[in-house]
């Protein structure tokens, strides 16, 4: 239904910030021409880089400022540094990032391991929250995931039992 | 310093991680004092953004004290408490000097196509976030400013990203006294977008959703009818209707990458990961806004390609306007607002969670449990 009163009027600001002369261009920025001097700007000083940063090979210079955590290694870091090699516009560079991540979470549990470290996975997901607040749902999908495994193991042993 | 720790998707918890370190003339460390979830966190916990590195921490939105300073930081003083904008800028290069302060160029290395954003992927720059004890911030005396002392620490922890991007949301609009304004999407954002589009004079403010509770909290908090799309059998032709069949003068996209509502853009997004997620809220405000109008974007979306009905925007002569928020120019006129009364943004903080209970609190914003709106964590 089209609201025909007034009533909004009242609601707190209402209009505080409409005028009918502001037509802001878009992206909103107070235009100054400085587009044409490119990347010709005073800059700030350099952050000395101390660690291996994959660097956009449509970047034209290193950033002043970047973060230094989590260099590429291992495999997902070898997979990264080929990934630079394609611009942002291409598939090779960010479907390769992605498989990148997925190794990496592989990596990141064998690096669990190998620190005597085995990851709580149930509680990484938060399931502590499903019992609070979600008991129903998560009770239901425990009876399904439990039900389906026994069908499994029960007609796996079945088909055992036959070819034996 | 215990710190959240990304291990894979879904898969987070908090976690022992050495300190910060001053690593730029410019840069400070802060005590982290709160640190919000986003909407935009769920894309990177989902495991949607390219180059999410295991072991990053997350975090954009926080507030802190400063306990460590650059020598080039004169302004700041130690024990200063700050409120830190997501976006890294510069200050000085040509986007930052006209005011486009998330697109800065000298605070991202892997990509040209975002600026910096703190523990946002290496997409972004590869900055640790502040869901951790402590946190560096480069740039320190250009995004950053001090919290005045009447401003609530949850107001000021909006004010580094919701409470602006909702408003800028709004300001592209271009909103013009009298318009009706449909904002896709009843999260934190969406809310905000809403709340603000009043600010700009709109006379009628529709939001769509599915969840009854964030519908609910909508309407209340920000004044505006709201459907769920779930029990409308086409949303976009329900606002047709509505607006006596001529389409919405402004349409929000408040949802990004992971909206629900089709299962075409579902699939092919989000379980195939053909396209940059799904893009079934940008697809509806494009088809239910004006000829003429102007569709305003502030949903994330990942750096590859969206099906969207990109010839319905050539035949209605529709306008699209988007970038992440420019947190920093944003801010005075907020603070403003806030003083005269006109909005309290901490109203939508629904839960604050101890940073060592980080784990659970991903799962509940998430999942959307416990009539869950906004999530603080408390380091
Ligand atoms: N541009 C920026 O600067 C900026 C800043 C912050 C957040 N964001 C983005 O804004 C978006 C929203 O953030 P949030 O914190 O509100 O997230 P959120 O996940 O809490 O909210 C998204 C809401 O959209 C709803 N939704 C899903 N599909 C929908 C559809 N088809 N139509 C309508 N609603 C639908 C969901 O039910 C949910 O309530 C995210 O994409 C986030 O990354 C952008
Ligand atoms: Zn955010
Ligand atoms: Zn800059």
């Amino acid at each position: 239904m089209e609201n025909t009163s007034n009533k909004y009027q009242n609601i707190p600001g209402w209009g505080v910030d409409s005028d009918p002369n502001d037509n802001p261009n878009y992206p909103i920025k107070n235009y100054n021409g400085d587009d044409h001097q490119r990347l010709d700007w005073t800059r700030p000083p350099l952050q000395p880089v101390t660690v291996e940063i994959l660097e956009s090979v449509e970047q034209a210079r290193m950033p002043a400022v970047f973060g230094t955590k989590l260099p590429p290694s291992g495999v997902s870091g070898m997979l990264r540094r080929y990934a630079f090699k394609y611009d942002e516009s291409e598939y090779g560079h960010w479907l390769n990032l992605l498989l990148a991540d997925r190794i990496n979470v592989v990596e990141g549990i064998l690096h669990d391991l190998s620190h005597f470290r085995i990851p709580n996975i149930f509680a990484e997901k938060g399931m502590k929250a499903d019992w609070k607040y979600n008991r129903k749902e998560l009770v239901t999908k425990i009876i399904v995931a439990t039900a389906v495994t026994t069908a499994i193991v029960f007609w796996l042993k079945k088909k055992d039992g036959k070819s034996a | 310093m215990l710190a959240m720790n990304y291990r894979g998707p879904f898969r987070v918890r908090a976690q022992q991680k050495p300190m910060p370190e001053i690593e730029h003339p410019e840069d400070v460390i802060v005590k982290v004092e709160r640190a919000c979830i986003c909407g935009s966190d769920l894309h990177i916990y989902h495991g949607l953004v390219p180059d999410t590195r295991v072991g990053t921490t997350f975090g954009h939105e926080f507030i802190g004290e400063v306990v460590e300073k650059g020598a080039d930081v004169n302004k700041l003083k130690i024990g200063d408490r700050i409120l830190v904008p997501f976006n890294i800028s510069c200050g000085r290069c040509a986007f930052c000097k006209q005011g486009l302060y998330s697109n800065c160029h000298e605070s991202n290395p892997e990509a040209t196509a975002a600026g910096g954003i703190f523990g946002y992927s290496h997409t972004c720059g590869g900055f640790d976030g502040g869901q951790a004890e402590y946190a560096r911030v480069p740039y320190a005396e250009v995004g950053p400013m001090v919290i005045p002392p009447d401003i609530h620490p949850d107001d000021a922890v909006l004010l580094t990203d919701v409470f602006p991007t909702g408003y800028q949301a709004a300001e592209m609009g271009g909103i013009k006294k009298g318009d009706t304004v449909v904002v896709f999407g009843a999260g934190p954002i969406g809310i905000m977008a809403a709340r603000c589009a009043w600010f700009f004079g709109a006379a009628r403010v529709i939001v769509i959703d599915r969840i009854e509770y964030r519908l609910e909290f909508a309407r209340n908090f920000s004044h505006c009818e709201a459907y769920n799309f779930e029990s409308l059998e086409d949303p976009v032709l329900f606002i047709k209707k509505t607006t006596g069949y001529f389409g919405a003068d402004v349409c929000i996209d408040a949802v990004g990458c992971e909206a629900a509502g089709s299962a075409l853009q579902w699939i092919t997004g989000r379980v195939l990961m053909m396209q940059a997620g799904s893009a079934t809220a940008l697809h509806w405000a494009i088809n239910s806004v004006k000829k003429g109008g102007i569709v305003s974007i502030v949903g994330v979306y990942g750096p590859t390609d969206n099906l969207v009905p990109i010839g319905n925007v050539v035949n209605k002569g529709i306008t699209i306007r988007a970038d992440q928020c420019s947190v920093k120019r944003l801010l005075p006129k907020l603070i403003h607002h806030i003083r005269e009364g006109y909005i309290e943004p901490r109203q939508i903080i629904s839960h604050h969670i101890p940073l060592k209970e980080v784990s659970d609190a991903y799962h509940i914003f998430s999942a959307k449990l416990d009539n869950c709106i906004k999530t603080v964590l408390i380091p």
